[in-house]
């Protein structure tokens, strides 16, 4: 495996991780995932009907593709209902590893941090490995790393908006104030082009749903992406130029024909 | 209903146990424990199962 990355000890050779919800079937899903190359999808825990069955064939076709599951607590408004669900899915879906979310406002479905930071520090406590969906703030990054999260996920703009990144300068900003973190960009991006940013940056993953999901072609989506990931990862470890405000000519300028000595 | 156990619960509507995670007034419920786990009037049952998710 060349280039890895390791999260929690796990080395992976993809750096893209995959939402499962909202695709027009579950055979564009599968076939999204099998597409991008993903070795981890997310998942999540909702109420059924009983005698209904619709979580048992979904739960039965992931563990056909045979992708790592990273539940997450979507939907949670307080640390206690989020670490109640990761406790509830720890035991369906057989993994200490949980997508953290505590979600703090519903139009820019932001995370509440202060409930976010005690839930993680609570499950990091319990034995569970934290995946904390979290904004961009520096203070809160070092909060969550206080907790026991080995890893951090900053949104680049709202959840399912498609927007890009919001904030380049403070994307960076974390970067550079944690270089040794495995940071994950989570939440916002909608074109290939945005994932290859945020990987030329130095981020480590790009975890996306919508911006594939939704694509008008998800499968050829998946694979737009998982290339544009790989595409801004070898830039970044290639180390870009540093841009210059004036021209400087690329051929060179000796032997130029019809110049003239003064 | 008439289970008074969460267990007795989940066989009354039908779930299929190994797939689905249990809650008690937002307290987690083991598997294990849900066969002791006694129910009263008004307590908030929450029973999940594996779905999509982003």
């Amino acid at each position: 495996m060349t280039d890895p990355v390791t999260l929690y000890d796990v080395a992976l050779s993809s750096r893209l991780l995959l939402g499962t919800a909202r695709y027009p079937s579950p055979a564009i899903l599968a076939e999204s995932i099998r597409a991008s190359g993903c070795e981890i999808v997310t998942v999540s825990l909702r109420r059924e009907a009983g005698g209904a069955r619709a979580g048992e064939a979904f739960w039965s076709l992931i563990r056909d593709v045979g992708a790592r599951v990273l539940p997450n607590t979507a939907g949670c408004r307080t640390a206690k209902e989020a670490i109640a669900t990761a406790q509830m899915a720890r035991e369906v879906f057989a993994t200490d590893w949980i997508k953290l979310e505590v979600i703090g406002e519903e139009d820019t479905l932001q995370p509440d941090v202060f409930g976010l930071v005690d839930a993680a520090r609570a499950l990091s406590d319990d034995g569970f490995k934290v995946f904390p969906y979290t904004t961009d703030d520096l203070v809160v990054a070092e909060k969550l790393l206080d907790a026991g999260c080995r890893v951090l996920m900053p949104w680049a703009a709202p959840i399912g908006s498609g927007r890009g990144v919001n904030d380049a300068f403070a994307l960076r900003a974390l970067r550079a104030h944690f270089p040794e973190t495995p940071l994950i960009v989570d939440a916002g991006l909608g074109a290939p082009s945005h994932a290859a940013l945020v990987m030329e940056m130095g981020y480590d993953a790009v975890l996306l749903n919508t911006a594939v999901s939704r694509a008008g072609d998800p499968v050829l989506m998946a694979r737009a992406f998982a290339l544009a990931i790989e595409a801004g990862r070898a830039g970044f470890r290639a180390q870009p130029m540093t841009p210059r405000d004036m021209a400087e000519p690329s051929t060179p300028l000796i032997g130029r024909p019809f110049d003239r000595l003064a | 209903m008439s289970a008074t156990t969460l267990q007795m619960l989940l066989d009354e509507l039908g779930y299929d146990e190994k797939t689905v995670g249990t809650a008690l007034n937002q307290e987690f419920v083991r598997a294990k424990d849900r066969a002791e786990t006694r129910l009263r009037e008004g307590d908030a049952v929450e029973i999940v199962t594996p779905r999509q998710g982003g």
